[in-house]
């Protein structure tokens, strides 16, 4: 892999990039009969690329099932990859066994989606918190283990008095504060957060969004955010990239992404999401695309989204577009801008 | 469920440090028991009562379990022999507390050995999946083709009677069923998050297998041990019933009632009636003993009943 690492544009590591991931595919096999016989396979995550530059937010979005959390999961190896290239700090990491992932996984942590189903309910607080810690050797002796979980609890809000406690004594924002204090805990510089917002509830979708933004401010993270609310994402991303069926479509800074949607399915996307206020809401066009996602098992031919898309053309069917970066520095991948 | 809102405080069950402190962990517990779980608090009195009545049989027992009088055959229950004598004019009331000892030391062993196997078998079955649950499955399905009593009843009359085979067969029998409901409790808990969260922080199997598996199907399995218990008691006793049992003279609960207590039953119901009753309390008192221990190891239940 050396010399793979060094074709790298990206190779010495002061550069900006954490995280590369070139082409990766995440491929399922659909079995059938007694003998388990490979009769196809699902394309979760089909040739998906993209980078994180430090201390940025770069956010996956798009449709449930579209394979943001697969991508997400293969990037930190928790998910078999069936091709392509992940590099994490000018390192390839694509086939290091689990034993040889442990110290990169200190570096990367991840933040659940369910703040209920995420937290052991037999642990007590300081112990899931500090559980990083020991799982890597790195508590050291009782009073220094208590004073760290005591300063990551302050670090998200918590009262270090409740360090006793067990998760079900907690509300769900105060849980979700545990899950971030708990990734926290080994001074990671990547934290993949699956949809860590979108169990709690609007009012503490805010609060937990904002302690998520001074902690990257403080401690320089890079986050890689999965959501599918846009209005989470426009309010917490740097740079956005939408996903279709198991590829990109469109990787943009945020402003021009919401802005001036280019690709045909972000613009679907943006659209879909209601105006708080009626004026505009009902001046706005009712529906740009119609019909159903179609099944990830059997996708269509060429682009994945010419069956709903309304300025489809001959092409779209037959070839596949490419992820390509445009002249406003955008990539987009659709056969409109080539 | 807002943010600011105060966890659920649970002054009486959770008590701050600061009271904690003044109690012991283990007088705290019992306390918690008696209150919150009346029936299992009485359960395990009275399975206590018999624990400590084995442990101290020959130093309780007015007479010696094999201490003959053929003057007194088949006397009714009297002052000097509480529950009576049977055919030989030995003690009842000595033969049951010894009894008692031999078959606690069954009933635990038994299920002891039985819990262990199905948690190691249950885990790894469940834990990792694939080609080792594919494995391990098949052969607990092959195990179970056989009847249990079947299997006592072969290796007993292969290698003869004594407790250790019977513990041995009795622990293997119910250790590899009961690895099933383990397995079972196992792949449920696995597909929880917090099981992902420590894989992902790069947590090693066996810590994750320790820490975050097994203390969460801990209720299945206290449940599991604790009919399990009385089941190799009254497996045992089934097994002297057929005459293969812990051999005679030693006095067991099951012999006692297969064989002088069934021979005699319309002549002196007492010997039947008195192993018979207290086999009935043991395996009752250690179910409702194991279910509320069940509940309140669980701290989602402190402060529920």
């Amino acid at each position: 892999m050396s010399d793979a690492a060094t074709e790298m544009p990206h190779a010495d590591p002061a550069d900006e990039t954490l995280m590369q991931v070139d082409d990766l595919k995440v491929h399922f096999p659909v079995t059938e009969g007694l003998l388990n016989r490979q009769v196809g396979s699902i394309k979760a995550v089909d040739g998906v690329s993209f980078s994180l530059r430090r201390g940025e937010t770069f956010s996956l979005v798009g449709e449930s099932g579209c394979g943001k959390s697969t991508t997400a999961l293969a990037a930190l190896r928790m998910q078999p990859v069936t091709a392509g290239r992940i590099l994490f700090e000018g390192v390839d990491i694509t086939h290091y066994s689990q034993a040889q992932m442990r110290p990169i996984r200190r570096r990367m942590q991840m933040v659940y989606q369910d703040p209920f189903g995420s937290l052991n309910p037999r642990m007590r607080v300081r112990d899931i918190i500090g559980e990083p810690l020991v799982v890597h050797g790195l508590a050291g002796d009782k009073v220094k283990y208590k004073a760290r979980v005591r300063e990551l609890m302050a670090l998200v809000g918590l009262l270090p008095d409740m360090a006793d406690r067990y998760p079900h004594e907690f509300s769900g924002g105060q849980r979700q504060r545990i899950g971030i204090a708990r990734s926290l805990a080994l001074d990671p510089s990547l934290l993949i957060c699956d949809e860590p917002v979108s169990a709690l509830d609007v009012s503490i979708q805010a609060q937990v969004v904002n302690l998520m933004m001074d902690l990257q401010e403080q401690l320089g993270l890079t986050y890689l955010f999965i959501a599918h609310d846009l209005s989470v994402v426009r309010h917490i991303s740097n740079r956005v990239a939408v996903m279709y069926l198991g590829r990109i479509v469109e990787i943009a800074d945020r402003d021009p992404l919401f802005d001036t949607p280019r690709h045909p399915y972000t613009e679907a996307l943006l659209a879909a999401v209601p105006v708080a206020n009626p004026v505009i809401e009902a001046s706005r066009p009712q529906q740009i695309v119609t019909g159903e996602v179609p099944s990830v098992r059997n996708p269509p031919s060429g682009c994945h989204f010419h069956p709903r898309c309304p300025k489809v053309m001959p092409e779209c069917k037959t070839e596949t577009p490419a992820l390509r970066p445009r002249d406003d520095g955008r990539l987009i991948a659709c056969h409109l801008y080539d | 469920m807002t943010d600011t809102a105060l966890p659920k405080t649970m002054p009486e069950t959770a008590p701050s440090p600061l009271v904690a402190g003044a109690r012991h962990p283990i007088v705290a517990f019992i306390q918690r028991l008696i209150r919150e779980k009346p029936l299992g608090a009485f359960g395990g009195g009275l399975f206590l009562i018999f624990l400590v009545c084995g442990l101290l049989a020959n130093i309780i027992a007015p007479y010696a379990a094999n201490e003959t009088n053929m003057a007194l055959r088949l006397e009714a229950p009297s002052l000097s022999h509480w529950l009576g004598t049977d055919h030989l004019g030995r003690d009842l009331l000595s033969r049951v507390l010894i009894g008692a000892q031999l078959s606690m030391m069954v009933g635990f062993l038994a299920a002891g050995l039985a819990t262990v196997v199905s948690i190691v078998l249950g885990l790894l079955s469940g834990y990792l999946g694939g080609r080792t649950d594919m494995l391990i499955q098949r052969f607990v399905d092959a195990w179970m083709i056989f009847p249990d009593l079947l299997l006592l009843i072969v290796v007993v009359s292969i290698v003869g009677s004594g407790m250790p085979q019977i513990v041995l067969v009795l622990g293997l029998l119910y250790g590899i069923g009961g690895s099933r409901i383990v397995r079972g409790a196992v792949i449920s808990v696995r597909e929880n998050m917090y099981t992902h969260a420590a894989q992902s922080m790069g947590a090693r199997t066996l810590y994750i297998l320790w820490y975050h598996i097994l203390p969460n199907v801990m209720p299945v399995v206290i449940v599991l041990f604790t009919t399990r218990v009385g089941a190799a008691i009254l497996a045992e006793a089934g097994l002297s019933f057929l005459g293969l049992g812990v051999p005679p003279p030693a006095p067991t609960w099951g012999g006692m009632l297969s064989g002088d207590g069934r021979t005699y039953m319309y002549m002196a119901p007492w010997l039947a009636i008195a192993p018979g009753v207290c086999l009935t309390i043991v395996v009752y008192s250690i179910n409702v003993f194991g279910d509320a221990l069940r509940d309140l190891l669980d701290p989602r239940m402190r402060g529920s009943r």
